[in-house]
């Protein structure tokens, strides 16, 4: 008898592991471990339907539950893993067990970067990244309520939508100067900015947090420029660090977050990590070592772990790509945008639009579109196929919205 | 069998291994032209959450729903890979005097 698949994680990155290693025929234990009380859940909605829908919602599932259930796999919710025995290849659980494994996949995700602040763990604050999380925001939105948001990134900046669809005063808190700093180019970053001013959201940039005050009427948000903003909650989306507890304590290879190589394999070789939780080398990038905090790359590298802990020996060799949604505008953004040194812009319709980012040489290194609903998306997918086949588009036909994006991946 | 052929569309309206929506009596499908010029019909909004597919890309048998790449073989509705796991429901297609027509149910 194997001692199996052990996979500690059940966000999409590990759920999507576990299937994978049924599609693939594996007909050992598997295992699938995680310290929500919930069935694995997709986690894009909990910033969008979850606060908005009429009624609340329940956790959208991985799949189908039955799946789980028909393919045998074993999911222990509610526990925590907090010990690897790498001699023994054995998994401590905070309920006294201990599981032993064969392959050990670390699908442990990121944790909401906390505000190093007194008060910034006080019942007027709230950090988004489970459903329980979503929960309560959305127990404590309400018509008329005052909202303060801070950090302008995509968690910060779908939320503050989300909040005014449901009629609460919103005000975005951004220390640097702009919103959306990492990974998003200024001139997109701008339409947004500007749809949310629109909404009658209030964004201030450029300006710190430095004290908090709560009490039974409010919060006060003090910031740097000696203004306050009170507010009844604070919504707190500073980013993510990955959880790596587990893996340190095991010894295993760390460099932001967990080190992996291009088969997504650690230091340890029974042991892989995939998702929010690991730094890889991207092969089309030079092999530049990133780590990336979405929801595709969480599936992507679910999938491809649990074939290479089947022996499979594949790379990783997808395009990053990342989405968000805010009112009815759609941003997708294909590759690294920082990669490229010129842009070339395409209007696409209704003032949509898409910024493909060039290296020096002409090779397309990223593809950033912002429009109303999905009007951008075919083309960007086709970037994607640009970015991965390392092609070196003509500008002039990247600018010209009568060329078809298609007939340059054939060429 | 209803004979239910609604008209769609004319041929011409879809260029080659593309997709449009249609919309009819309260639903939405999606329909196709393939790169060898056949038309084929499905649902329009992608089984895993309520996304028109006329948005995504058209590949060889392949389309890919615009948000979450999910994706379903058009010709047969088949579900291909993750996020999507439910099959897409198809309808028969007929082209007559150059329009398109499509059975519902």
């Amino acid at each position: 008898m194997p001692a199996g698949m052990l996979i500690v994680g059940a966000g999409e990155c590990g759920a999507r592991a576990a299937l994978t290693l049924r599609d693939q025929n594996y007909d050992g234990p598997v295992t699938l471990v995680g310290d929500e009380s919930h069935f694995p859940y997709e986690r894009p909605p909990l910033s969008k339907d979850a606060i908005v829908s009429e009624r609340e919602p329940l956790p959208k599932f991985v799949g189908d539950r039955q799946h789980f259930i028909d393919r045998k796999i074993e999911c222990v919710t509610s526990t925590r893993a907090i010990a690897i025995d790498r001699a023994s290849r054995s998994v401590a659980l905070a309920n006294g067990s201990t599981l032993r494994y064969d392959k050990l996949l670390l699908a442990t995700g990121a944790a909401p970067r906390r505000l190093s602040l007194p008060g910034a763990e006080g019942s007027r604050c709230a950090y988004l990244r489970t459903y329980d999380d979503a929960l309560r925001v959305r127990r404590a939105l309400g018509s008329g309520c005052h909202v303060a948001i801070l950090g302008g990134g995509f968690i910060g900046l779908e939320l503050a939508a989300s909040a005014r669809k449901r009629g609460a005063v919103v005000t975005v808190i951004e220390a640097l100067p702009r919103i959306l700093t990492r990974g998003v180019p200024e001139e997109i970053a701008r339409v947004i900015d500007a749809r949310h001013r629109a909404e009658d959201v209030e964004i201030a940039c450029g300006r710190s947090v430095l004290t908090l005050r709560e009490d039974s009427t409010g919060i006060e948000v003090g910031l740097s420029d000696g203004s306050s903003v009170t507010a009844d909650l604070l919504i707190i989306g500073i980013g993510a660090v990955p959880v790596t507890d587990l893996a340190q304590g095991a010894g295993l290879a760390m460099e932001n977050g967990i080190a992996v190589d291009e088969q997504l394999q650690t230091s340890d070789l029974d042991i892989y990590a995939a998702g929010d939780c690991c730094s890889f080398p991207l092969a089309i990038y030079g092999s530049r070592r990133v780590r990336l905090e979405c929801w595709r790359n969480a599936q992507d590298q679910g999938v491809l772990a649990a074939r290479n802990m089947l022996g499979a020996g594949e790379k990783v060799s997808a395009v990053p790509w990342f989405w968000s949604d805010q009112y009815d505008l759609t941003l997708q953004i294909a590759g690294l945008p920082d990669g490229g040194t010129r842009i070339v812009r395409r209007d696409v319709s209704d003032g949509a639009f898409i910024l493909f980012h060039l290296q020096d040489d002409g090779r397309l290194m990223a593809a950033s579109g912002i429009g109303s609903g999905n009007v951008v998306a075919k083309d960007i997918r086709l970037a994607e196929m640009l970015i991965a086949k390392r092609a070196m588009p003509e500008p002039a036909a990247l600018a010209q919205p009568q060329v078809k994006l298609k007939s340059l991946l054939a060429a | 069998m209803s004979n239910n052929w609604i008209e769609a569309c004319p041929a011409d309206e879809i260029e080659e291994e593309d997709v449009i929506r249609f919309d009819h009596g309260g639903r939405t499908f999606a329909i196709y032209r393939s790169a060898d010029d056949e038309y084929f019909a499905t649902d329009g909004l992608c089984t895993h959450e309520q996304v028109h597919l006329a948005d995504g890309l058209v590949m060889d048998d392949i389309i890919e729903c615009p948000k979450h790449n999910g994706r379903f073989n058009y010709k047969t509705g088949e579900a291909k890979s993750a996020p999507v796991c439910v099959n897409l429901q198809t309808y028969p297609v007929k082209l007559e005097g150059g329009k398109v027509f499509v059975q519902l149910d």
